[in-house]
């Protein structure tokens, strides 16, 4: 087998030649490895929701809570920051310096128009009466969301952190890597977003109260 | 960018600041031995407390509620202080040196792990001195744990400094899956890795994917404890169960995250004092991988007795029983591996063939829990308790003493003597086995674990007597352990570059390991690179043709023919790095840095806020953030000062 002597010469970010063993960068092996992770710590979470869906005591339910409208809304605003990042990373890697940093922005802007998005959602829910201390529900709703939009808050410092960077030339198309690095995460994060979407919006959300709770008649 | 440095880059090799910005991987490796050898004496002198109160009936030298923290915290400082990070000390030793590396891909991250873990266990035990230790076991049970039934603070530091733990094992993890996949020296394949290195990063893997099951498990805790949430409140209809589940998901691949490196540290030890190559390679690296991956198919087995149904019941039943298959290869392959070889009976091979042993009567006895209507007999008695002390005392720690005695004249240049070393065995054998052997018994006449005491007409009065004459003889092995550690620091027999005749590429190199590891990388043509190039007479032996490269196995043939392809470096060894009298000038390696340390600093506060005061927090986060702009703007190396070469 001639891969037996084999070790892959790739560029680092100061034009180095390094060799690896499997010709992937060791930053890029990381993230794989971290995003693994990361799919155990978020998966746990939405069991938890899936185990405790519709076994609250007491209301408010998620029928009475949640609406698929605005959140479509906040939702389809992710995806986009997603297609952004894409072509961030594009325009970065083929030196086309202002464009990628336009499209960096543009997932800042996004990513925070999302998380302005939660903010609202969460002092919304409290007003209706829905808080992590409120029951079953709600203590799994805001922990799983709210970790889910810390993990988005990272990733937007992480990129505006990048996007100053790009503005100042340290980020440019020898470096593209550390901008795709925050590309897997934030591509991530937004996956994780499509599951919780389905899985407590599209699939729980008319749930009402469970056979032998009382029904939520508001606060 | 350069982010504002508060201190200069620290650039002294000596003295504590040296050792507080390192990021070489030996001297790391140094530090997590040293910690969590002085937290093995912590563990050790709090299960001798529980025995000395345990040898007679009625015995009212500790209350009820001690006792409830010694056995949390000997079980939790057990796993996580000293089981865990010793083989953490191995990895960071070994793996680098193993695969031809000069440090680990992530040097600075690889510190980070460390001081993060120094805190944390600091902060864990910490709750010793505001007298409120964990008092729910090592495992934590919620609800027991929940404030409503446990409202000391003990649990709160409990799931805090787990959580700053699991930081720390995570970032070693992801850390060493990069180094092994990636670092490896020209021609090592994965077939050709030493087998430590391979249960290295099936280990590696196993805490990247478990231990963030078991930070969901405490954060879920933490937030209903501090902030008054219901994962776990019965009382808002939190289920008993569920902490039962996520626990024991993480828990059960644990349990192998604690014994693969042990299996890996015995399969190094056993060819080298055998003089014969490791017999079935391929079978074992794979039964090490299966037992990795069937570990996720059996958490339920601690739950038979909860009444998950007989479907649950059977299916997990099943799986544990099936998880014995790669087990029990690999002890018929160590086995064979003794099997016709010349057997040379140092301590460290003792300590091997102890592990084969033990861990078989720990492994049979676990398969005996595999069995529901047996295991309902024996649930929460002492019979599990002697299973699983046969399989991580037995098992873990005699590998790891092994470990020690094996590569200590690698790591320090010069010998441990052997005659205090036998000396050691023999007395941390018979006290194991007479401590944890009669406990067998006691659990099948019905003795519960956790008791603070029991009634004097129970008859269970001579054997704890035993056990816990076991215990002192135990524990004065392990002092002859210290002695031998003083009395061969000051003897100083010089150890030589490769004192057991060794196989593996570490014993290729200088005693104690030059900072840059391999003055050039080596290429590597064979499994065991280093023993055949010393004895290249024996490739004949074992390859029915060199070039052609097939395996003559000793019996049971196996044959992969890529493993042992033809290849054109085979001439390029190990052995010609002495030739060259560079001796190291010009190797780039890592520059020191303080951040790591600043960064688990912060973590760290970050915790104690948890519990106290939100400006704490802030402090924390502050610090943290330091770290982490310092460290993310901070070149790996500082550019050379003039005149220095620059060539590799």
């Amino acid at each position: 087998m001639a891969s037996a002597s084999a070790t892959y010469e790739i560029k680092n970010e100061h034009g180095e030649v390094i060799n690896t063993s499997t010709g992937l960068s060791n930053k890029k092996l990381l993230m794989w490895a971290f995003l693994g992770s990361d799919v155990m710590f978020f998966g746990s979470f939405i069991a938890t929701y899936l185990v405790y869906r519709n076994r609250s005591l007491v209301g408010p339910y998620p029928a009475d809570i949640l609406e698929i409208p605005i959140t479509s809304v906040s939702t389809f605003v992710l995806l986009m920051s997603s297609l952004a990042m894409v072509l961030a990373l594009s325009y970065i890697q083929q030196g086309r310096q202002k464009l990628g940093t336009f499209w960096i922005f543009s997932v800042v802007v996004l990513g925070s128009i999302f998380l302005m998005f939660q903010v609202y959602e969460f002092n919304h829910f409290a007003h209706l009466g829905l808080t992590p201390r409120t029951n079953l529900f709600g203590t799994t709703f805001f922990i799983l969301t709210g970790l889910h939009g810390a993990h988005v808050t990272l990733g937007v410092l992480w990129l505006m952190f990048l996007g100053f960077g790009s503005l100042k030339g340290t980020l440019r198309k020898d470096n593209a890597i550390d901008l795709e690095l925050a590309g897997l995460y934030w591509h991530f994060v937004d996956i994780v977003w499509i599951v919780i979407f389905t899985v407590i919006y599209l699939i729980s959300a008319r749930d009402v109260a469970p056979p032998g709770s009382p029904p939520f008649v508001g606060h | 960018m350069r982010f504002p440095r508060i201190f200069p880059r620290p650039k002294s090799e000596y003295g504590i600041w040296s050792w507080i910005s390192t990021v070489d991987h030996k001297r790391i490796g140094t530090l997590y031995a040293v910690t969590s050898f002085l937290w093995f004496l912590v563990g050790g002198i709090e299960a001798l407390i529980m025995r000395v109160q345990l040898s007679q009936a009625d015995s009212t030298l500790i209350d009820p509620e001690l006792f409830n923290q010694l056995f949390t915290m000997h079980g939790t400082t057990m796993v996580f202080l000293v089981v865990m990070p010793l083989s953490a000390a191995f990895f960071n030793w070994l793996v680098p040196l193993q695969i031809g590396a000069r440090d680990v891909a992530f040097p600075r991250l690889n510190a980070l792990s460390y001081w993060i873990f120094l805190f944390g266990s600091l902060f864990l035990n910490f709750s010793w001195f505001v007298g409120d230790a964990p008092n729910g076991g090592w495992f934590g049970y919620a609800p027991n744990s929940h404030v409503a039934f446990n409202p000391t603070h003990g649990m709160t530091y409990w799931v805090i400094g787990l959580n700053i733990l699991g930081i720390a094992s995570i970032a070693a993890g992801l850390n060493f899956i990069v180094t092994i996949l990636n670092m490896r020296a020209p021609g090592m394949t994965l077939t050709k890795m030493p087998v430590f290195t391979w249960m290295t990063f099936v280990t590696s893997v196993l805490i990247v994917l478990a231990l963030p099951v078991l930070t969901v498990a405490l954060i879920q805790l933490q937030v209903d404890r501090l902030y008054g949430t219901h994962f776990y409140n019965t009382a808002a209809g939190g289920d008993p169960v569920l902490w039962q589940h996520v626990f024991w998901l993480f828990g059960h691949p644990e349990v192998y995250i604690l014994i693969l490196p042990a299996m890996g540290i015995v399969s190094e030890i056993l060819p080298v004092f055998s003089r014969k190559p490791l017999f079935g390679y391929t079978f074992l690296v794979f039964a090490g991988v299966a037992i990795g991956f069937m570990g996720w198919f059996v958490w339920s087995h601690h739950m038979f007795t909860v009444g998950l149904g007989p479907a649950a019941n059977s299916a997990f039943a099943i799986s544990t029983m099936a998880i014995a298959i790669p087990t029990g290869i690999k002890i018929f392959n160590w086995i064979g591996t003794m099997w016709g070889g010349s057997i040379r009976f140092t301590t460290a091979m003792l300590f091997a063939i102890s592990f084969i042993a033990m861990f078989t009567i720990g492994g049979l006895s676990g398969v005996m829990h595999a069995s529901v209507p047996t295991d309902a007999q024996q649930q929460d008695t002492y019979f599990v308790v002697a299973h699983f002390h046969y399989v991580l005392f037995g098992g873990a720690i005699m590998a790891i003493f092994g470990g020690i005695y094996f590569w200590w004249p690698k790591a320090t240049g010069y010998m441990l003597s052997e005659k205090l070393g036998v000396t050691n065995w023999l007395l941390m054998l018979i006290g194991f086995n007479l401590q944890f052997a009669p406990q067998h018994w006691l659990g099948l006449d019905g003795m519960p674990r956790r008791i603070f005491t029991y009634a004097e007409n129970m008859g269970w009065e001579n054997t704890n007597m035993y056990a816990s004459a076991g215990g002192f003889i135990m524990a004065l092995g392990v002092l002859f352990f210290i002695i031998n550690v003083i009395y061969s620091a000051r003897k100083r027999v010089p150890a030589g570059d490769d004192p057991w005749d060794g196989r593996t590429l570490e014993w290729s190199i200088s005693s104690p390991p030059p900072h840059y590891n391999f003055e050039k990388i080596p290429n590597v043509a064979h499994r065991d690179d280093w023993w055949f190039t010393k004895h290249p007479e024996l490739i004949a032996e074992y390859y029915h043709d060199e070039h052609a490269g097939e395996l003559r196995a000793p019996s049971g043939a196996q044959f992969d023919d890529d493993d042992f392809a033809e290849d054109e470096h085979a001439e390029a060894h190990a052995s010609d790095h002495h030739d060259d009298d560079d001796h190291g000038h010009g190797i780039h390696l890592p520059d020191m840095s303080y951040y790591p340390f600043i960064l688990a600093i912060g973590l760290t506060i970050i915790g104690a806020g948890l519990m106290t005061y939100i400006p704490v927090i802030i402090v924390g986060v502050v610090i943290l953030l330091w770290g982490l702009l310092g460290w993310s703007m901070e070149p790996v190396n500082d550019p050379a000062p003039e005149g220095e070469a620059h060539g590799h």
